[in-house]
């Protein structure tokens, strides 16, 4: 995804001079199209990421659109507050770009986990948050939300080979992205972990459990709509996310089925059992953290047990 | 004051004096009932120095102004004053500092009308200005930037974030004033984190280093104007100030930071101002 992200976005500086690239003093292997060709466009800040938001805070107030670059919890958490008084309170095109959502930088252990980044990005007033779920629709994505008018937080992976089967690069803001559709139950996800949540439901089908699933790139502004739409018509939700249980993915998917009165269950698969101090694959975490496709499997079949 | 456009523009219509801005510091903290004082007072020759002679702004709104950053955003009063003296914001708005709905509260806020970036927590505005005077350069602007720190504000690791940044990429065009009063919310500096050699650092950072007397307008302007802002170092002005400056009760006094003024300490205060002025 994050090479993807970097082709496209090189692609779109080269159609409007304002487009910038800073980073943190990461992106080895994947920066390098862009500030190959607009070397006076491209500002490695340093392992400062306050002063990089700081600074592209102070450029987008003259007119630039910076993308500050960095691994999602150096991108969001140690800059937080210069992303509040900055961008989102100033509301200027301050663009984060956080490179690992979930458990993709594995082997390097917890502080590089970013488990809580949606939470925190779409608590900011105005934060237009985007999770892409594979880099066909990273390239989508990014394509309908550089140039918006307010901050926009990123959230990629790496993971530059794996395609989600049937989202064919799909991507509206406001709106979710169904993979499959389902009479019985959907499964709602977001980002590269959706590649489980359709596995899960290949198996539920194969099994005779008519299972949806659902993605969710566009965080906020949040497809309410679209959610509500598929969630009226099933009895059954389960929601799969790379992030903490409070204020993800599920949390939201919670918030629409209570505000508007739906009748489904839901259960929200998430890391719910603390910091874990081993480290290991991106596949192997999701294992220890109950995040796999069999972990779905069996939520979704107690759950359809209990309706 | 006639301020001679130092970017080859025009020169501009300006009446804006320390006395005027700590007479309207006192009013208003007064009508408003509310504290930060101290800190207002402190810096009331800096601004009326930058709002007099040294920025360049035809207008509020205009993109090639000088821009200017109080990262110290808690003494904002004083440059509340200044907007007024400049004709940019009414007595009567100066008059709702504080008040319920206002945009004039004790930090500053950008929707206000001469405010460039909103301030109030401590260890942004400098970066905020490395990144304006970055987009200067690039745009081949002579617009300047200027930001106003505290002494306080440099135990905030992202100062020195900002500062080593700027340093590197040596923006000229960039100029950081410290107001070194001495005084920060719990006591003084040199009890609560010593700062000291705060020259010293800034210069081992590779910054052009001047230390003057922020109390004094004129040296604060020339020394402002004198800087060769198009090639080189970017610049700090350490300015040494005295926190309450001109109030006698209140100087080097931290509660000062805090306080609101009774009515004899607000005529008291009043008449040593005046006398200052």
């Amino acid at each position: 995804m994050r090479a993807s992200f970097i082709k496209t976005l090189t692609e779109v500086a080269n159609d409007d001079p304002r487009v910038m690239l800073l980073t943190g003093d990461l992106g080895f292997m994947a920066i390098e199209p862009f500030s190959e060709a607009f070397p006076d466009r491209f500002l490695n800040i340093g392992v400062a990421e306050q002063n990089m938001v700081g600074v592209a805070s102070g450029l987008a107030e003259a007119g630039f659109i910076p993308f500050c670059y960095s691994i999602a919890p150096f991108a969001t958490l140690r800059p937080y507050e210069f992303i509040r008084n900055g961008p989102v309170h100033h509301r200027l095109p301050v663009r984060i770009v956080g490179v690992g959502g979930g458990f993709e930088y594995g082997t390097a252990g917890p502080s590089h986990h970013a488990i809580e980044d949606i939470a925190v990005m779409r608590a900011l007033p105005g934060m237009t948050v985007v999770a892409p779920a594979d880099a066909p629709q990273t390239v989508t994505a990014l394509r309908a939300t550089w140039d918006l008018k307010g901050p926009v937080y990123y959230r990629i992976g790496k993971d530059e080979r794996t395609v989600i089967p049937g989202l064919d690069a799909r991507f509206s803001l406001g709106h979710a992205e169904s993979l499959r559709p389902g009479e019985d139950m959907l499964i709602v996800t977001t980002g590269s972990i959706s590649v489980e949540a359709v596995a899960a439901a290949d198996l539920l089908n194969a099994e005779g459990v008519s299972a949806g699933v659902m993605t969710v790139a566009s965080i906020e502004p949040a497809p309410v709509d679209d959610l509500v739409g598929a969630m009226a018509g099933v009895r059954a939700v389960v929601t799969l996310e790379a992030h903490v249980l409070a204020g993800g993915l599920g949390t939201l998917v919670a918030e629409i089925i209570a505000e508007r009165s739906l009748g489904c269950r839901l259960r929200r698969i998430a890391v719910s059992n603390g910091a874990c101090p081993h480290v290991g694959s991106t596949a192997h975490l999701h294992q220890v953290h109950g995040l796999s496709a069999n972990d779905v499997i069996g939520t979704a079949r107690l759950l359809l047990a209990s309706t | 004051m006639t301020a001679m456009d130092c970017r080859g523009g025009r020169a501009i219509e300006t009446n804006v004096s320390a006395a005027d801005i700590r007479r309207l510091v006192l009013e208003e903290s007064k009508r408003a009932n509310v504290g930060h004082i101290g800190p207002a007072l402190s810096i009331a020759d800096i601004v009326a120095a930058l709002y007099d002679r040294v920025l360049v702004i035809s207008s509020p709104d205009d993109p090639e102004r000088d821009r200017f950053v109080l990262a110290k955003g808690h003494a904002a009063l004083a440059l509340y004053a200044a907007f007024h003296l400049r004709g940019w914001i009414s007595r009567e708005t100066l008059a709702t500092y504080c008040a319920d709905g206002t945009l004039l509260g004790v930090h500053p806020e950008y929707m206000l009308t001469g405010v460039d970036f909103s301030t109030g927590s401590l260890g942004q505005g400098l970066s905020v200005g490395v990144g304006m005077a970055q987009a200067a350069r690039m745009q081949s602007s002579t617009r300047r930037v200027f930001v106003l720190l505290s002494d306080a504000e440099c135990n905030e690791g992202s100062v020195w974030e900002a500062v080593m940044f700027a340093a590197h990429h040596r923006l000229a065009n960039l100029v950081a004033i410290v107001d070194l009063n001495g005084q920060q919310a719990l006591g003084p500096t040199a009890e609560v984190l010593d700062l000291s050699s705060l020259a010293g650092r800034w210069s081992a950072f590779g910054w052009d280093v001047q230390e003057i007397n922020g109390h004094d307008v004129d040296t604060i302007t020339a020394t402002l104007s004198g800087l060769d802002t198009r090639i080189g170092q970017p610049h700090v002005v350490i300015a040494h100030t005295v926190s309450g400056y001109g109030v006698s009760y209140m100087e080097r006094q931290f509660k000062w930071h805090y306080l609101p003024m009774s009515d004899e300490e607000y005529q008291q205060a009043l008449a040593e101002a005046r006398v200052l002025g």
